[in-house]
């Protein structure tokens, strides 16, 4: 079970854009074991899908690069491997990936079938010697794990749902049995009631399945629901990583958290307003010095502007802030 | 499909009767009498009157509009030319295959050059290459069609002498020259269209599907991408052809080939109304009949359309 998967070394990636680099990835660790499931939590422009294309190498070629970093999979550098090994062994072979928006991430002038056919078909071809999937009884088969009836292959993706659409992507991402399945905010586009429902059948198949997974989100509910570990991406960052208990249970917190939390909508108690975490983001473009968060810290101090926290690890959680790395030169204000 | 089809042939009617009355009507409007073109600038007064009367000159407009409509629908006759005093049908219909085969030749070399070079150029974004045919195609988009005309006499008839300079006699060779004159312009105009709508597809999310999930970057391509980009690419390539059957007067002039074109800008010259009208008719049916297998095209291109067209 804790055999390593997946392991993320201080990656970096970086977008051309005019003169100066946007610093989209700032040297972040992740790593996951074989059938974990890992919530990569934070706001629109953190990070996430960066991280995901990077894994999957599928960056935008003339503007992305990752100048620094290693991903491991399965023992192998993916940073180092052949475009030809990346596209027969890994993409959708190895590692797959769900992504956001259902509605246009089919191609619409192919059927559903043949769009699932061809995930099979393609690492069918490079398997020598190997055994080859049965192409189309595989893509019935997927099709009804995922609850379509395999009389539906030959329809367009216009012909189906929202939800429906979401359910052929899971079902050709999941084509090739992969190790390890990245969905990036798979249920974003979906109303509340399929969301559940994608979602539950997502847990289901990697139970059944034993697949690893990350689940790219900024629901902290979806996260709690059916991930083992949380990792809080800030500007590039990892600022606070840990087991579900560490990050939902534990008191200790980075100050971000804190605030992300506190945007949640709290049943119990009656609240008039939601207490949303004050500023913006930093311009990737601009990064400030210190803590990226320093400037919309309530508990901001002198070290902040200045120097970047190292992690202060407890266990299994881990957390990149002063405030508990360097106890003993507190000079909070607020408290 | 079938009844699509049938809708749009029955749509075809009003569309060539719109077609015949502005014609006529404008034809009408200009100066110049028939009956002097016909007879001469030396002929009588009375001559002239007969002639009038047997034409069916002296009758109100609406009426010759009605009877000219009339005299098509019930014996498929267009008049006779004032030019050449031939029947317009024998005339125009004689002009026909040039034009249809230039035209077609145009099209293929067009459709040809066009689209794998607009893919290619789509693909090398911003490199050399695509500098070099973005360049090229803007140049040759904006290159006056006699000039290119005229150039291409230049070297192939005359310094080289390959090829005929103009005419039609020396069959297939004499095709050549006038092919790349009104192909090249259309190929380039394909090529920017193909280069524009590729660079949005290449950019949308299944394709980023389809290289996670791993197929080999030439299938995305052109088995992912381009499928969708050909829309315009298609309307693109309709109304070229069209165009081209009917605008390709100065190709024909400067290659002194006997086409459509060539026969409309005499008859203009010479007030020959029948033979006007029935060009322009027939130039519109082909214009039409084309756009309609643009449109049936499309339905075998993207199903959603032809979800819709079976409503």
């Amino acid at each position: 079970m804790s055999e390593k998967l997946l392991d993320i070394k201080n990656l970096k990636v970086q977008y051309k854009s005019g003169n100066v680099p946007v610093c989209a990835v700032n040297g972040i660790d992740l790593s996951l074991n074989k059938g974990e499931t890992l919530g990569l939590v934070g706001e629109t422009g953190a990070g996430k899908t960066t991280t995901a294309l990077a894994i999957l190498r599928l960056l935008p070629e003339r503007t992305g690069l990752i100048p620094e970093g290693s991903i491991t999979f399965d023992g192998q550098n993916l940073l180092e491997m052949s475009e030809e090994d990346m596209r027969t062994l890994i993409r959708g072979e190895k590692i797959s990936m769900i992504f956001q928006d259902p509605m246009t991430s089919l191609n619409p002038v192919m059927t559903v079938g043949e769009q699932i056919a061809e995930a099979i078909e393609y690492h069918n071809s490079t398997r020598e010697g190997e055994e080859k999937i049965p192409v189309d009884e595989r893509v019935n088969e997927v099709l009804e794990m995922v609850g379509i009836p395999a009389s539906r292959k030959d329809e367009y993706p216009h012909q189906f749902s929202g939800g429906m659409k979401q359910r052929v992507v899971i079902a050709m991402a999941l084509a090739c049995e992969p190790e390890l399945l990245i969905a990036d905010e798979p249920t974003t586009a979906l109303d509340v009631t399929i969301q559940a429902q994608v979602l539950a059948m997502m847990s289901e198949l990697r139970d059944k399945l034993g697949t690893a997974m990350i689940l790219i989100t900024h629901d902290l509910g979806i996260v709690a629901s059916i991930c083992d570990k949380v990792a809080i991406m800030y500007a590039g960052k990892i600022i606070e990583a840990g087991s579900l208990e560490d990050i939902y249970v534990s008191k200790e917190h980075h100050p971000y958290t804190v605030g992300l939390f506190g945007a949640i909508p709290n049943l119990k108690v009656e609240t008039r307003r939601l207490s949303p975490i004050e500023g913006l983001m930093p311009d990737p473009s601009e990064l400030p010095s210190g803590c990226y968060f320093h400037d919309r810290c309530p508990h901001c101090m002198e070290i902040c502007k200045h120097e970047y926290p190292d992690v202060y690890t407890d266990g299994t959680h881990s957390i990149a802030c002063h405030l508990f790395t360097k106890k003993g030169v507190q000079e909070d204000k607020d408290e | 499909m079938v009844k699509y089809t049938v809708k749009r042939l029955l749509l075809l009617i009003p569309i060539l009767l719109g077609v015949a009355f502005i014609i006529f009507t404008i034809m009408d409007f200009t100066p110049g009498d028939p009956a002097i073109r016909i007879l001469g600038p030396e002929s009588s007064v009375e001559a002239r009157e007969q002639l009038r009367v047997e034409l069916g000159l002296n009758q109100p407009f609406l009426i010759r509009f009605f009877e000219y409509i009339k005299d098509i629908v019930l014996n498929l006759d267009f008049g006779e030319s004032y030019r050449t005093g031939n029947p317009v049908f024998e005339d125009v219909f004689a002009r026909v295959p040039v034009s249809l085969t230039l035209a077609f030749s145009g099209m293929v070399l067009a459709t040809v050059m066009g689209l794998p070079l607009g893919v290619y150029s789509a693909v090398k974004q911003y490199s050399k290459s695509d500098s070099f045919l973005r360049v090229a195609s803007t140049v040759l988009v904006a290159m006056p069609t006699f000039w290119l005309a005229m150039l291409l006499i230049l070297v192939f008839a005359l310094y080289l002498g390959w090829l005929p300079s103009g005419g039609v006699t020396a069959g297939w060779m004499s095709y050549i020259l006038p092919t790349i004159t009104v192909g090249v312009p259309y190929g380039s105009k394909i090529l920017r269209m193909t280069r524009s709508t590729m660079l949005e597809e290449i950019r949308q999310d299944y394709v980023r599907t389809a290289r996670a999930k791993g197929v080999p970057e030439k299938v995305v391509i052109y088995k992912h991408s381009l499928q969708n980009a050909l829309l315009p690419v298609i309307t693109t390539i309709g109304t070229s052809f069209g165009a081209i059957m009917g605008g390709s007067v100065i190709a024909e002039s400067v290659f002194n080939m006997p086409g459509l074109g060539q026969l409309i800008v005499l008859s203009i010259e010479a007030k020959d109304t029948p033979c006007v009208l029935a060009c322009v008719l027939l130039l519109a049916f082909f214009f039409a009949v084309v756009m309609l297998l643009v449109d049936l095209f499309y339905a075998f291109v993207d199903p959603r359309i032809k979800a819709k067209y079976s409503k």
